[in-house]
Protein backbone atom coordinates (compact mmCIF):
# COMPACT_ATOMS: atom_id res chain seq x y z
CA UNK A 1 0.00 0.00 0.00
CA UNK A 2 2.74 2.18 1.05
CA UNK A 3 4.26 1.40 -1.77
CA UNK A 4 1.66 1.94 -4.08
CA UNK A 5 1.34 5.43 -2.71
CA UNK A 6 4.50 6.90 -3.53
CA UNK A 7 4.70 5.96 -6.85
CA UNK A 8 1.17 7.30 -7.72
CA UNK A 9 2.26 10.45 -6.16
CA UNK A 10 5.17 10.66 -7.75
CA UNK A 11 3.31 9.74 -11.01
CA UNK A 12 0.48 12.28 -10.60
CA UNK A 13 2.93 15.11 -9.98
CA UNK A 14 5.09 14.46 -12.59
CA UNK A 15 2.76 15.79 -15.49
CA UNK A 16 3.13 19.71 -13.63
CA UNK A 17 6.04 19.38 -12.35
CA UNK A 18 7.68 19.08 -15.62
CA UNK A 19 5.32 21.64 -17.17
CA UNK A 20 6.42 23.71 -14.37
CA UNK A 21 10.01 23.16 -15.16
CA UNK A 22 9.61 24.18 -18.35
CA UNK A 23 7.68 27.12 -18.04
CA UNK A 24 8.99 28.20 -14.99
CA UNK A 25 11.85 28.05 -13.89
CA UNK A 26 13.84 27.17 -17.38
CA UNK A 27 12.88 30.76 -18.05
CA UNK A 28 13.64 32.03 -15.11
CA UNK A 29 17.44 30.56 -15.56
CA UNK A 30 16.91 32.16 -18.88
CA UNK A 31 16.67 35.64 -17.94
CA UNK A 32 19.04 34.97 -15.02
CA UNK A 33 21.51 34.37 -18.31
CA UNK A 34 20.97 37.43 -20.00
CA UNK A 35 21.23 39.40 -17.00
CA UNK A 36 24.68 38.90 -17.01
CA UNK A 37 25.99 39.05 -20.97
CA UNK A 38 27.05 42.69 -22.04
CA UNK A 39 24.26 45.10 -23.05
CA UNK A 40 22.08 45.25 -25.88
CA UNK A 41 22.93 41.26 -26.97
CA UNK A 42 20.51 38.90 -28.11
CA UNK A 43 22.02 35.93 -27.43
CA UNK A 44 23.62 33.78 -24.54
CA UNK A 45 26.87 33.33 -26.81
CA UNK A 46 28.73 36.13 -25.46
CA UNK A 47 31.20 36.11 -21.91
CA UNK A 48 28.88 37.53 -19.27
CA UNK A 49 30.64 40.65 -18.37
CA UNK A 50 27.51 41.59 -15.45
CA UNK A 51 27.39 45.33 -17.21
CA UNK A 52 23.73 45.67 -16.91
CA UNK A 53 23.78 44.89 -13.09
CA UNK A 54 26.52 48.78 -13.36
CA UNK A 55 24.04 50.12 -14.91
CA UNK A 56 21.03 49.25 -12.95
CA UNK A 57 23.29 50.38 -9.81
CA UNK A 58 24.56 53.75 -12.14
CA UNK A 59 21.46 54.77 -13.78
CA UNK A 60 19.09 55.47 -10.91
CA UNK A 61 16.86 52.88 -11.17
CA UNK A 62 17.21 52.04 -7.59
CA UNK A 63 14.47 54.63 -7.15
CA UNK A 64 12.40 52.44 -9.16
CA UNK A 65 12.67 49.84 -6.73
CA UNK A 66 12.55 51.92 -3.84
CA UNK A 67 9.41 53.24 -5.34
CA UNK A 68 7.87 49.72 -5.72
CA UNK A 69 8.55 48.88 -1.94
CA UNK A 70 7.32 51.72 -0.56
CA UNK A 71 4.12 51.72 -2.69
CA UNK A 72 3.66 48.01 -1.98
CA UNK A 73 4.44 49.18 1.80
CA UNK A 74 2.06 51.92 1.87
CA UNK A 75 -0.60 49.77 0.11
CA UNK A 76 -0.06 46.66 2.75
CA UNK A 77 -0.29 48.95 5.64
CA UNK A 78 -3.55 50.54 4.53
CA UNK A 79 -4.80 47.57 3.67
CA UNK A 80 -4.33 45.72 6.89
CA UNK A 81 -6.23 48.69 8.46
CA UNK A 82 -9.25 48.82 6.14
CA UNK A 83 -9.80 44.55 5.66
CA UNK A 84 -9.44 43.89 9.52
CA UNK A 85 -12.87 44.87 11.08
CA UNK A 86 -14.21 43.32 8.18
CA UNK A 87 -12.08 40.25 7.81
CA UNK A 88 -13.56 40.16 11.92
CA UNK A 89 -16.80 40.36 11.04
CA UNK A 90 -17.10 37.74 8.15
CA UNK A 91 -15.38 35.12 10.55
CA UNK A 92 -17.35 35.62 14.00
CA UNK A 93 -19.99 38.46 13.47
CA UNK A 94 -22.02 37.86 10.02
CA UNK A 95 -24.02 34.23 9.11
CA UNK A 96 -25.07 34.61 5.53
CA UNK A 97 -23.62 37.84 4.82
CA UNK A 98 -20.38 36.44 4.48
CA UNK A 99 -21.10 34.01 1.68
CA UNK A 100 -22.51 37.55 -0.14
CA UNK A 101 -19.28 39.04 0.47
CA UNK A 102 -17.18 36.14 -0.55
CA UNK A 103 -19.29 35.61 -3.80
CA UNK A 104 -19.51 39.22 -4.67
CA UNK A 105 -15.56 40.18 -3.54
CA UNK A 106 -14.03 37.11 -5.86
CA UNK A 107 -16.08 38.08 -8.83
CA UNK A 108 -14.24 41.44 -8.89
CA UNK A 109 -11.19 39.49 -9.29
CA UNK A 110 -12.32 37.76 -12.62
CA UNK A 111 -13.17 41.00 -14.21
CA UNK A 112 -9.81 42.30 -16.11
CA UNK A 113 -7.48 44.81 -13.61
CA UNK A 114 -7.47 46.78 -16.70
CA UNK A 115 -11.55 47.73 -17.06
CA UNK A 116 -11.65 48.38 -13.12
CA UNK A 117 -8.93 50.38 -13.48
CA UNK A 118 -10.34 52.24 -16.42
CA UNK A 119 -13.66 52.45 -14.13
CA UNK A 120 -11.61 54.73 -11.66
CA UNK A 121 -10.24 56.74 -14.23
CA UNK A 122 -13.93 57.68 -15.56
CA UNK A 123 -15.06 57.95 -11.60
CA UNK A 124 -12.88 60.14 -10.42
CA UNK A 125 -11.46 62.08 -14.28
CA UNK A 126 -12.37 65.87 -14.38
CA UNK A 127 -16.62 65.08 -16.26
CA UNK A 128 -16.51 62.00 -14.64
CA UNK A 129 -18.90 60.34 -12.17
CA UNK A 130 -17.51 62.37 -9.51
CA UNK A 131 -16.69 65.52 -10.54
CA UNK A 132 -19.19 65.71 -13.38
CA UNK A 133 -22.14 65.01 -10.82
CA UNK A 134 -21.14 67.41 -7.96
CA UNK A 135 -20.78 70.38 -10.74
CA UNK A 136 -23.88 69.41 -11.55
CA UNK A 137 -25.17 69.72 -8.56
CA UNK A 138 -24.09 72.53 -6.40
CA UNK A 139 -22.00 74.21 -9.53
CA UNK A 140 -18.72 73.81 -8.04
CA UNK A 141 -16.27 71.67 -9.88
CA UNK A 142 -12.41 69.89 -8.58
CA UNK A 143 -9.56 69.06 -10.50
CA UNK A 144 -9.30 65.30 -11.61
CA UNK A 145 -7.41 63.55 -7.98
CA UNK A 146 -5.87 61.55 -10.40
CA UNK A 147 -2.19 61.27 -11.93
CA UNK A 148 -0.38 61.59 -8.74
CA UNK A 149 1.22 59.28 -6.27
CA UNK A 150 -1.59 58.67 -3.41
CA UNK A 151 -4.03 57.88 -6.34
CA UNK A 152 -1.62 54.76 -7.34
CA UNK A 153 -1.56 53.58 -3.61
CA UNK A 154 -5.62 53.72 -3.86
CA UNK A 155 -5.54 51.79 -7.46
CA UNK A 156 -3.34 49.25 -5.21
CA UNK A 157 -5.12 49.24 -1.97
CA UNK A 158 -8.24 48.28 -4.57
CA UNK A 159 -6.91 45.61 -6.67
CA UNK A 160 -5.52 43.80 -3.96
CA UNK A 161 -8.02 44.14 -1.41
CA UNK A 162 -9.29 40.32 -1.65
CA UNK A 163 -5.60 39.25 -1.26
CA UNK A 164 -5.57 40.72 1.42
CA UNK A 165 -9.92 40.41 3.21
CA UNK A 166 -9.75 36.39 2.72
CA UNK A 167 -6.27 35.46 4.42
CA UNK A 168 -6.86 37.64 7.40
CA UNK A 169 -10.78 36.50 7.88
CA UNK A 170 -9.02 32.58 7.88
CA UNK A 171 -6.54 33.94 10.84
CA UNK A 172 -9.17 35.55 12.96
CA UNK A 173 -11.68 32.51 12.33
CA UNK A 174 -8.40 30.50 14.25
CA UNK A 175 -8.97 33.10 17.08
CA UNK A 176 -10.99 30.61 19.63
CA UNK A 177 -13.71 32.50 21.17
CA UNK A 178 -13.12 31.57 25.10
CA UNK A 179 -10.10 32.82 24.97
CA UNK A 180 -11.45 35.93 24.18
CA UNK A 181 -14.46 35.43 26.41
CA UNK A 182 -11.93 34.77 29.51
CA UNK A 183 -10.08 37.75 28.63
CA UNK A 184 -12.90 39.88 28.82
CA UNK A 185 -14.27 38.32 32.19
CA UNK A 186 -10.66 38.93 33.42
CA UNK A 187 -11.21 42.78 32.79
CA UNK A 188 -9.22 43.03 29.62
CA UNK A 189 -10.59 46.18 27.76
CA UNK A 190 -11.33 46.25 23.76
CA UNK A 191 -8.06 47.35 23.26
CA UNK A 192 -5.96 44.78 25.23
CA UNK A 193 -8.03 42.28 23.96
CA UNK A 194 -7.14 43.33 20.11
CA UNK A 195 -3.06 43.81 21.12
CA UNK A 196 -3.09 40.96 23.51
CA UNK A 197 -5.11 37.69 22.10
CA UNK A 198 -6.37 38.86 18.88
CA UNK A 199 -3.67 40.12 16.70
CA UNK A 200 -1.16 37.47 18.05
CA UNK A 201 -3.38 34.23 17.39
CA UNK A 202 -4.54 35.88 14.24
CA UNK A 203 -0.80 36.44 13.13
CA UNK A 204 -0.83 33.05 11.05
CA UNK A 205 -3.56 35.02 8.45
CA UNK A 206 -2.16 38.34 9.02
CA UNK A 207 1.08 37.12 7.69
CA UNK A 208 0.07 35.17 4.23
CA UNK A 209 -2.30 38.56 3.29
CA UNK A 210 0.54 40.97 3.99
CA UNK A 211 2.98 38.96 2.26
CA UNK A 212 0.51 38.04 -0.61
CA UNK A 213 -0.36 41.62 -0.81
CA UNK A 214 3.64 42.79 -1.00
CA UNK A 215 4.68 40.89 -3.08
CA UNK A 216 1.71 41.28 -5.58
CA UNK A 217 1.92 45.32 -5.36
CA UNK A 218 5.96 45.34 -5.56
CA UNK A 219 5.17 43.93 -8.65
CA UNK A 220 2.64 45.55 -10.08
CA UNK A 221 2.50 48.87 -12.95
CA UNK A 222 -1.16 48.89 -14.42
CA UNK A 223 -1.71 51.40 -11.51
CA UNK A 224 1.00 53.49 -11.90
CA UNK A 225 0.16 53.50 -15.55
CA UNK A 226 -3.58 53.87 -15.47
CA UNK A 227 -4.23 55.81 -12.48
CA UNK A 228 -0.87 57.28 -11.85
CA UNK A 229 -0.09 58.78 -15.50
CA UNK A 230 3.28 57.66 -14.74
CA UNK A 231 3.62 59.64 -11.79
CA UNK A 232 5.95 57.28 -10.59
CA UNK A 233 7.88 54.72 -13.11
CA UNK A 234 7.97 50.85 -11.04
CA UNK A 235 9.83 47.96 -11.16
CA UNK A 236 7.92 46.09 -13.32
CA UNK A 237 7.24 49.30 -15.50
CA UNK A 238 11.07 49.20 -16.07
CA UNK A 239 11.80 46.04 -16.64
CA UNK A 240 9.01 46.02 -19.83
CA UNK A 241 10.63 49.58 -21.19
CA UNK A 242 14.15 47.87 -21.30
CA UNK A 243 12.85 44.71 -23.04
CA UNK A 244 10.06 46.63 -25.73
CA UNK A 245 11.43 50.38 -25.91
CA UNK A 246 15.00 50.05 -24.90
CA UNK A 247 15.84 46.74 -26.91
CA UNK A 248 17.89 45.88 -24.18
CA UNK A 249 17.33 42.46 -22.83
CA UNK A 250 20.27 42.19 -20.60
CA UNK A 251 19.16 45.11 -18.86
CA UNK A 252 15.82 44.29 -18.27
CA UNK A 253 16.53 40.90 -17.39
CA UNK A 254 19.32 42.26 -14.75
CA UNK A 255 16.35 44.63 -13.62
CA UNK A 256 13.86 41.57 -13.40
CA UNK A 257 17.07 40.25 -11.27
CA UNK A 258 16.72 42.34 -8.56
CA UNK A 259 12.67 42.21 -8.53
CA UNK A 260 12.81 38.66 -8.43
CA UNK A 261 15.37 38.25 -5.58
CA UNK A 262 13.40 40.90 -3.31
CA UNK A 263 9.99 38.90 -4.00
CA UNK A 264 11.77 35.46 -4.23
CA UNK A 265 13.21 35.43 -1.05
CA UNK A 266 9.91 36.85 1.00
CA UNK A 267 8.15 33.99 -1.05
CA UNK A 268 10.30 31.81 -0.42
CA UNK A 269 10.77 32.70 3.30
CA UNK A 270 6.81 32.42 3.73
CA UNK A 271 6.70 29.58 1.69
CA UNK A 272 8.97 27.25 3.72
CA UNK A 273 7.53 28.33 6.82
CA UNK A 274 4.04 27.40 6.20
CA UNK A 275 2.62 23.82 6.81
CA UNK A 276 -0.18 23.09 3.83
CA UNK A 277 -1.07 20.90 5.29
CA UNK A 278 -2.11 21.99 8.53
CA UNK A 279 -3.70 25.17 6.81
CA UNK A 280 -5.80 23.18 4.32
CA UNK A 281 -7.21 21.13 6.23
CA UNK A 282 -5.68 17.81 6.05
CA UNK A 283 -7.36 14.97 7.61
CA UNK A 284 -5.00 11.94 7.87
CA UNK B 1 -18.80 39.08 25.13
CA UNK B 2 -21.55 38.96 22.17
CA UNK B 3 -21.08 41.78 19.83
CA UNK B 4 -23.58 44.54 20.29
CA UNK B 5 -26.22 45.07 17.88
CA UNK B 6 -25.35 48.53 17.02
CA UNK B 7 -21.96 47.36 16.23
CA UNK B 8 -23.26 44.38 13.68
CA UNK B 9 -24.91 47.32 12.42
CA UNK B 10 -22.02 49.19 12.00
CA UNK B 11 -20.01 46.30 10.78
CA UNK B 12 -22.84 45.11 8.18
CA UNK B 13 -23.05 49.03 6.34
CA UNK B 14 -19.33 48.82 6.17
CA UNK B 15 -19.29 45.20 4.30
CA UNK B 16 -21.80 46.92 2.12
CA UNK B 17 -19.63 50.15 1.79
CA UNK B 18 -16.70 47.86 0.87
CA UNK B 19 -18.76 46.04 -1.54
CA UNK B 20 -20.15 49.41 -2.90
CA UNK B 21 -16.26 50.65 -3.39
CA UNK B 22 -15.44 47.34 -5.65
CA UNK B 23 -18.45 47.74 -8.14
CA UNK B 24 -18.58 51.70 -8.20
CA UNK B 25 -15.64 51.44 -10.71
CA UNK B 26 -17.72 48.96 -12.59
CA UNK B 27 -20.94 51.22 -12.48
CA UNK B 28 -19.02 53.93 -14.09
CA UNK B 29 -17.81 51.72 -16.92
CA UNK B 30 -21.37 50.41 -17.57
CA UNK B 31 -22.90 54.26 -17.54
CA UNK B 32 -20.55 55.14 -19.81
CA UNK B 33 -21.45 52.43 -22.42
CA UNK B 34 -24.61 53.50 -22.79
CA UNK B 35 -23.78 57.38 -23.31
CA UNK B 36 -24.68 58.76 -26.62
CA UNK B 37 -21.70 60.92 -26.68
CA UNK B 38 -18.26 60.35 -28.14
CA UNK B 39 -16.67 62.26 -25.62
CA UNK B 40 -18.03 60.60 -22.17
CA UNK B 41 -18.93 63.62 -19.71
CA UNK B 42 -21.07 63.12 -16.45
CA UNK B 43 -23.72 63.60 -16.12
CA UNK B 44 -24.81 61.66 -18.80
CA UNK B 45 -27.78 63.78 -20.64
CA UNK B 46 -28.42 61.17 -23.55
CA UNK B 47 -28.75 57.11 -23.46
CA UNK B 48 -28.53 55.01 -26.26
CA UNK B 49 -27.56 51.63 -26.81
CA UNK B 50 -25.42 51.95 -30.42
CA UNK B 51 -22.03 51.18 -29.48
CA UNK B 52 -23.24 48.15 -28.56
CA UNK B 53 -24.51 47.48 -31.79
CA UNK B 54 -21.21 48.57 -33.22
CA UNK B 55 -19.51 46.71 -31.01
CA UNK B 56 -21.39 43.15 -31.95
CA UNK B 57 -21.00 43.82 -35.92
CA UNK B 58 -17.64 44.88 -35.85
CA UNK B 59 -15.10 42.01 -37.37
CA UNK B 60 -11.91 42.95 -34.67
CA UNK B 61 -14.30 42.61 -31.95
CA UNK B 62 -15.50 38.90 -33.57
CA UNK B 63 -12.05 38.21 -33.51
CA UNK B 64 -10.67 38.96 -30.08
CA UNK B 65 -14.06 37.11 -28.93
CA UNK B 66 -12.86 34.47 -30.63
CA UNK B 67 -9.24 34.69 -29.72
CA UNK B 68 -10.50 34.86 -25.65
CA UNK B 69 -12.96 31.85 -26.17
CA UNK B 70 -10.17 29.57 -27.60
CA UNK B 71 -7.35 30.49 -25.08
CA UNK B 72 -9.39 30.59 -22.12
CA UNK B 73 -11.43 27.11 -23.11
CA UNK B 74 -8.33 25.63 -23.74
CA UNK B 75 -6.43 26.36 -20.41
CA UNK B 76 -9.64 25.07 -18.70
CA UNK B 77 -9.83 21.68 -20.47
CA UNK B 78 -6.10 21.59 -19.53
CA UNK B 79 -6.09 22.96 -16.02
CA UNK B 80 -9.02 20.51 -14.91
CA UNK B 81 -6.61 17.33 -16.08
CA UNK B 82 -3.18 18.69 -14.64
CA UNK B 83 -5.12 20.20 -11.60
CA UNK B 84 -6.67 16.76 -10.82
CA UNK B 85 -3.75 15.49 -11.52
CA UNK B 86 -1.55 17.29 -9.29
CA UNK B 87 -4.44 17.87 -6.33
CA UNK B 88 -3.97 13.50 -5.92
CA UNK B 89 0.41 14.13 -5.50
CA UNK B 90 -0.56 17.37 -3.74
CA UNK B 91 -2.83 16.42 -1.41
CA UNK B 92 -3.53 12.70 -1.34
CA UNK B 93 -0.84 10.68 -1.26
CA UNK B 94 1.98 10.68 0.86
CA UNK B 95 5.43 10.07 -1.33
CA UNK B 96 9.14 11.38 -1.19
CA UNK B 97 8.69 14.65 -2.57
CA UNK B 98 5.11 16.07 -1.48
CA UNK B 99 6.03 18.75 0.38
CA UNK B 100 8.97 20.34 -2.12
CA UNK B 101 6.29 19.67 -4.72
CA UNK B 102 3.64 22.02 -3.15
CA UNK B 103 5.99 24.60 -2.50
CA UNK B 104 7.08 24.41 -6.18
CA UNK B 105 3.38 24.87 -7.47
CA UNK B 106 3.03 28.05 -4.95
CA UNK B 107 6.04 29.81 -6.26
CA UNK B 108 4.49 30.55 -9.87
CA UNK B 109 1.04 32.10 -8.12
CA UNK B 110 3.62 34.51 -6.12
CA UNK B 111 5.42 35.93 -8.87
CA UNK B 112 5.27 39.23 -10.83
CA UNK B 113 3.14 38.23 -14.07
CA UNK B 114 4.60 40.97 -16.53
CA UNK B 115 8.09 39.42 -15.62
CA UNK B 116 6.78 35.80 -16.00
CA UNK B 117 5.45 37.00 -19.55
CA UNK B 118 8.52 38.94 -20.39
CA UNK B 119 10.68 35.55 -19.06
CA UNK B 120 8.41 33.28 -21.45
CA UNK B 121 8.66 35.54 -24.79
CA UNK B 122 12.63 35.55 -24.30
CA UNK B 123 12.14 31.72 -23.63
CA UNK B 124 10.10 31.00 -26.83
CA UNK B 125 12.34 33.10 -28.57
CA UNK B 126 15.15 30.52 -27.37
CA UNK B 127 13.11 27.88 -28.39
CA UNK B 128 12.29 29.44 -31.73
CA UNK B 129 8.93 29.41 -31.15
CA UNK B 130 7.13 32.59 -32.73
CA UNK B 131 3.99 33.47 -30.10
CA UNK B 132 0.47 33.53 -31.12
CA UNK B 133 -2.64 32.50 -29.47
CA UNK B 134 -1.13 29.09 -28.63
CA UNK B 135 1.50 30.24 -26.99
CA UNK B 136 -0.42 32.58 -24.90
CA UNK B 137 -2.10 29.40 -23.37
CA UNK B 138 1.43 28.13 -22.07
CA UNK B 139 1.85 31.47 -20.26
CA UNK B 140 -1.67 31.42 -18.95
CA UNK B 141 -1.13 28.13 -17.61
CA UNK B 142 2.21 28.49 -15.70
CA UNK B 143 -0.14 30.81 -13.81
CA UNK B 144 -3.70 29.04 -13.36
CA UNK B 145 -2.32 24.99 -13.75
CA UNK B 146 -0.99 26.00 -9.62
CA UNK B 147 -4.21 27.46 -8.74
CA UNK B 148 -6.51 24.95 -10.15
CA UNK B 149 -4.46 22.10 -8.37
CA UNK B 150 -5.24 24.36 -4.97
CA UNK B 151 -8.47 24.47 -5.60
CA UNK B 152 -9.43 20.68 -6.20
CA UNK B 153 -6.71 20.00 -3.27
CA UNK B 154 -8.95 21.65 -1.02
CA UNK B 155 -11.70 18.79 -2.16
CA UNK B 156 -9.00 16.26 -1.89
CA UNK B 157 -7.82 16.72 1.69
CA UNK B 158 -11.75 16.56 3.26
CA UNK B 159 -11.50 12.57 0.92
CA UNK B 160 -11.10 10.16 2.94
CA UNK B 161 -8.87 7.52 1.98
CA UNK B 162 -10.64 4.52 3.38
CA UNK B 163 -12.97 4.76 0.61
CA UNK B 164 -10.33 4.04 -2.33
CA UNK B 165 -8.78 0.87 0.03
CA UNK B 166 -12.31 -0.17 0.13
CA UNK B 167 -12.38 -0.26 -3.56
CA UNK B 168 -9.25 -1.97 -4.09
CA UNK B 169 -9.85 -4.69 -1.03
CA UNK B 170 -12.95 -6.06 -2.94
CA UNK B 171 -10.93 -6.65 -6.29
CA UNK B 172 -11.43 -2.96 -7.69
CA UNK B 173 -8.13 -2.25 -10.70
CA UNK B 174 -6.42 0.59 -10.34
CA UNK B 175 -8.14 1.93 -12.86
CA UNK B 176 -11.69 1.31 -11.94
CA UNK B 177 -10.51 2.57 -8.66
CA UNK B 178 -10.03 5.98 -10.06
CA UNK B 179 -13.00 6.09 -12.38
CA UNK B 180 -15.57 4.29 -10.13
CA UNK B 181 -14.09 6.19 -6.90
CA UNK B 182 -11.60 9.12 -7.18
CA UNK B 183 -13.22 10.92 -10.20
CA UNK B 184 -16.64 11.42 -9.03
CA UNK B 185 -15.28 12.33 -5.50
CA UNK B 186 -13.18 14.99 -6.73
CA UNK B 187 -15.48 15.91 -9.54
CA UNK B 188 -17.22 19.21 -7.87
CA UNK B 189 -13.59 20.58 -7.06
CA UNK B 190 -12.62 20.03 -10.46
CA UNK B 191 -15.59 21.54 -12.04
CA UNK B 192 -14.85 25.11 -10.09
CA UNK B 193 -11.39 24.88 -10.82
CA UNK B 194 -12.52 24.41 -14.21
CA UNK B 195 -14.49 27.45 -13.31
CA UNK B 196 -12.20 29.94 -12.01
CA UNK B 197 -9.23 28.70 -15.07
CA UNK B 198 -11.84 30.02 -17.33
CA UNK B 199 -12.58 33.63 -15.89
CA UNK B 200 -8.80 34.19 -14.99
CA UNK B 201 -7.93 33.00 -18.40
CA UNK B 202 -10.38 34.98 -19.92
CA UNK B 203 -9.65 38.60 -17.58
CA UNK B 204 -6.10 37.77 -17.56
CA UNK B 205 -3.98 41.18 -19.08
CA UNK B 206 -0.26 40.82 -18.58
CA UNK B 207 0.22 37.12 -19.16
CA UNK B 208 -1.34 37.65 -22.68
CA UNK B 209 0.10 41.22 -23.26
CA UNK B 210 4.00 39.50 -23.99
CA UNK B 211 3.15 36.33 -25.23
CA UNK B 212 -0.03 36.58 -28.22
CA UNK B 213 2.70 37.74 -30.34
CA UNK B 214 0.33 39.38 -33.33
CA UNK B 215 -2.71 37.97 -32.05
CA UNK B 216 -4.95 39.63 -29.56
CA UNK B 217 -7.32 39.14 -26.70
CA UNK B 218 -9.82 41.17 -25.43
CA UNK B 219 -8.19 42.57 -22.64
CA UNK B 220 -5.11 43.31 -24.61
CA UNK B 221 -6.79 45.42 -27.14
CA UNK B 222 -9.24 46.91 -24.56
CA UNK B 223 -5.41 48.08 -22.72
CA UNK B 224 -3.87 49.31 -25.74
CA UNK B 225 -7.28 51.36 -26.45
CA UNK B 226 -7.50 53.18 -22.86
CA UNK B 227 -3.61 54.24 -23.43
CA UNK B 228 -4.38 55.78 -27.02
CA UNK B 229 -7.37 57.99 -26.07
CA UNK B 230 -10.86 57.62 -25.09
CA UNK B 231 -13.34 55.16 -27.51
CA UNK B 232 -16.75 54.94 -27.14
CA UNK B 233 -15.80 51.36 -27.74
CA UNK B 234 -14.13 50.72 -24.66
CA UNK B 235 -16.82 50.60 -21.88
CA UNK B 236 -18.75 49.02 -24.73
CA UNK B 237 -16.71 46.20 -25.06
CA UNK B 238 -15.76 46.04 -22.00
CA UNK B 239 -19.14 45.61 -20.41
CA UNK B 240 -19.30 42.98 -22.89
CA UNK B 241 -16.10 40.73 -21.42
CA UNK B 242 -18.05 41.43 -17.44
CA UNK B 243 -21.46 40.40 -18.75
CA UNK B 244 -19.27 37.30 -20.19
CA UNK B 245 -18.10 35.97 -17.17
CA UNK B 246 -21.00 37.23 -14.75
CA UNK B 247 -23.10 34.67 -16.99
CA UNK B 248 -20.76 31.82 -16.47
CA UNK B 249 -20.51 32.39 -12.70
CA UNK B 250 -24.09 32.90 -12.54
CA UNK B 251 -24.63 29.52 -14.71
CA UNK B 252 -21.82 27.56 -11.81
CA UNK B 253 -23.45 28.90 -9.00
CA UNK B 254 -27.19 27.38 -10.16
CA UNK B 255 -25.12 24.12 -11.12
CA UNK B 256 -23.77 24.24 -8.13
CA UNK B 257 -27.46 24.33 -6.03
CA UNK B 258 -28.80 22.07 -8.67
CA UNK B 259 -26.70 19.56 -7.90
CA UNK B 260 -27.12 19.97 -4.11
CA UNK B 261 -30.94 19.66 -4.15
CA UNK B 262 -30.88 16.41 -6.36
CA UNK B 263 -28.00 14.79 -4.27
CA UNK B 264 -28.69 16.04 -0.46
CA UNK B 265 -26.68 13.16 1.06
CA UNK B 266 -23.55 13.68 -0.41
Amino acid sequence: MRQRERQLGALYALPLSVFLGLTFLAPILLVAGFSMMPEKVFELAHMPDFSAYRTVLAQGYWKSVAWSLVLAALATLILLVICWPLAYAMAKVFKRFTLVLTIGVVMTLFVSENIRLFGWVLTLMKGGLVEGYVRHWTGLGFDAPLYNVPVIVFGLVYVYLPFMLFPLAQGISMVPDDARQAAYDLGATRWQILREIELPLAMPGIMVGSLLTFVLAAGAMAESKLLGGRAVITIADEVQTAFTYGQNWPLGSALAMVLIAIIGTLAIWAISKADLDAMMGRKS
Amino acid sequence: MKTSRLASALLLAYGIAILAFLYLPLVSVGLASVSKARYLSFPIRRYNTDWYGEALASDTVRDLLWISLKVAGIVTASSMVIGFLGALAFARYSWRFRKPFQKLILLPIFFPQTVLGLALLMWFNALGIVPSWKTAIVAHLVWIAPIATLIVSIRAFSFDPALEEAARDMGATQWQVLREVTIPLLMPGVVSAGLFAFLLSWGNFPLSLFTTGADSTLPEWLFAKMISGYSPLVPTVGVLTVAGSAILVAAGLILAWALKRLRPTT
